[in-house]
């Protein structure tokens, strides 16, 4: 408990007294509201307009982890695929580095000429974005197996789907999770830039179409706090995935060992 | 010699090499016309430089690796080979129990056998107490033992063990060599156990084979004739000092041949 609290402070001190500097400093030197709110006004416009902005949150949400679950699925089979064999490998990875470099925002649009407006398209842009580093990673992890044990496998006949499932893939658990924290805060950036392009106001509106509205009338208030719980939905998708990771690692592996 | 189970073995030759020639593809030769018998039941210790191509060697008669020139033989089939590399090398994912049963598992070997022969394995090796542990919360020379039991849950007929102790304090690999050499006299498998260490060769070889520096040839074969019960005490017989003092001359001169 009080090492808990000892580990907590100092953030959380930090986040205090950063506001409290900023509060001063806009009520001290004037600032416009539009350009730069104090933290009182954007705490009181995300209680005044809670419920669309948490709904909103909830639409953003279910489109990332829609989107961070297929990067998480078909990454991990693109990158066992391209570790089971070198020409596969040359054939298939130079279009996965593609996925790295695309402009998002170049290709949104298309994507809704494909998918129409709504969660789809935004969560095949949160797909885009985070599944590279699952891919990457998964490579890197299954190359990694030790050189030793793959031919005690070999010695002891084993089958190429025990040499997968049994050393292999368990092997690269420790990448594969370093990966999916990467693509977990990713996601959520494809997501909000997705709505950008392709969602609608309205009902189900994302805090991507939330944050352009509110930039459009200038309620830089609410604006903060569209990006608040931006970087907080981020977090949390982040917070899930290093739980998992610890979960599944906290026994075996050193980056989840207390020291 | 051998007593016990040692004539339902076979007799004849368990490993045969001849004039084996392995050269790797940046152009270093690693092994150059070794040629050595090792007998069923047999305990053959290959001593040579460190880098010498001994991990080759075995890697050769496992069946892992093909020589370019030369013949490897042996009569035990491939699923009675058993291995135990310089570190431990575990599954790090799995317990104990489950490491030593990963053998008779890739075998196809039903769940209750597996284990209760895995948990046999376990209980020889010393380690009853540790079976339900991770990798890693055991001691280098508690892997090493896992490792060892590992290899043996098979009840292999060849045993291969490529420097297995090297990395442990001195006296945990004086005890587990004793182990070793005592799981020896019981099981009678055929083991060749590759080392720099002189000490290491002699207490634990009914012969030894001297190996050159790399590229290696066979610099000379020895009979150690030292008791067959090899036990710590032996380590301060004037019989056990000659061993070692006639193994060190003979490793010195293969170091200093061309």
């Amino acid at each position: 408990m009080i090492r808990a609290l000892r580990l907590a402070a100092p953030p959380v001190l930090a986040f205090v007294a950063l506001n409290l500097v900023w509060e001063a400093a806009t009520w001290a030197f004037e600032v416009p509201l539009y350009l730069l709110p104090p933290p009182s006004r954007i705490a009181a416009a995300l209680f005044e307009h809670a419920g669309t902005l948490l709904r909103a949150t909830a639409v953003t949400c279910r489109a990332a982890v829609a989107g961070f679950a297929f990067s998480a699925l078909l990454g991990v089979a693109a990158g066992v695929l391209i570790a089971s064999a070198r020409w596969i490998e040359r054939a298939v990875y130079p279009f996965t580095v593609f996925l790295q470099t695309v402009p998002l925002v170049a290709i949104a649009p298309l994507l809704v000429v494909w998918l129409g407006f709504g969660t789809r398209p935004v969560a095949v842009a949160a797909f885009i974005v985070s599944v590279f580093p699952v891919i990457v990673n998964t490579v890197t992890g299954m190359r990694s197996t030790d050189p030793a044990l793959l031919d005690l496998f070999r010695l002891y006949r084993a089958s190429s789907g025990a040499r997968l499932f049994k050393l292999r893939l368990p092997s690269a658990l420790p990448s594969i999770f370093a990966g999916l924290r990467v693509a977990a805060g990713l996601a959520v950036i494809g997501a909000v830039v997705g709505e950008f392009v392709a969602s609608y106001a309205g009902d189900d509106a994302g805090i991507g179409m939330l944050a352009l509205t509110y930039s459009r009338e200038s309620h830089t208030d609410r604006l903060f706090a569209v990006v608040g719980l931006a970087s907080s939905l981020g977090l949390a998708l982040f917070g899930a995935v290093s739980l998992a990771s610890h979960l599944t690692l906290r026994r075996w592996h050193a980056s989840e060992q207390d020291r | 010699m051998a007593g016990g189970n040692a004539s339902d073995r076979g007799h004849g030759v368990a490993v045969s090499l001849r004039d084996v020639d392995r050269v790797f593809d940046g152009g270093v030769a690693a092994l150059d016309g070794v040629s050595f018998e090792v007998a069923p039941s047999e305990f053959v210790a290959v001593l040579g430089p460190s880098g010498c191509g001994k991990s080759t060697l075995l890697r050769l008669i496992a069946g892992l690796d093909r020589p370019q020139g030369g013949a490897v033989e042996r009569t035990p089939a491939a699923g009675q080979i058993a291995c135990v590399f310089q570190d431990a090398h575990l599954l790090p994912w799995r317990r104990v129990l489950a490491n030593v049963a990963l053998p008779l598992e890739l075998a196809g070997v039903p769940l209750a056998e597996r284990e209760r022969r895995a948990r046999a394995a376990v209980e020889r090796v010393g380690l009853a107490d540790a079976a339900d542990r991770y990798p890693a919360q055991l001691s280098g020379g508690m892997r090493m033992r896992v490792s060892l039991a590992r290899a043996l849950v098979t009840r292999p007929e060849l045993l291969l063990l490529d420097e297995p102790f090297a990395a442990l304090d001195e006296l945990t690999r004086h005890r587990l060599d004793e182990d070793l050499h005592a799981l020896w006299r019981r099981d009678r498998m055929t083991v060749v156990f590759v080392t720099h260490s002189v000490s290491e060769a002699a207490f634990l070889g009914r012969r030894a084979v001297v190996l050159t520096r790399r590229p290696a040839r066979v610099a000379s074969t020895v009979t150690l004739d030292l008791p067959a019960e090899r036990e710590g005490t032996l380590r301060s017989d004037p019989a056990f000092f000659a061993a070692v003092r006639d193994l060190r001359a003979r490793l010195e001169d293969a170091e200093a041949s061309p």
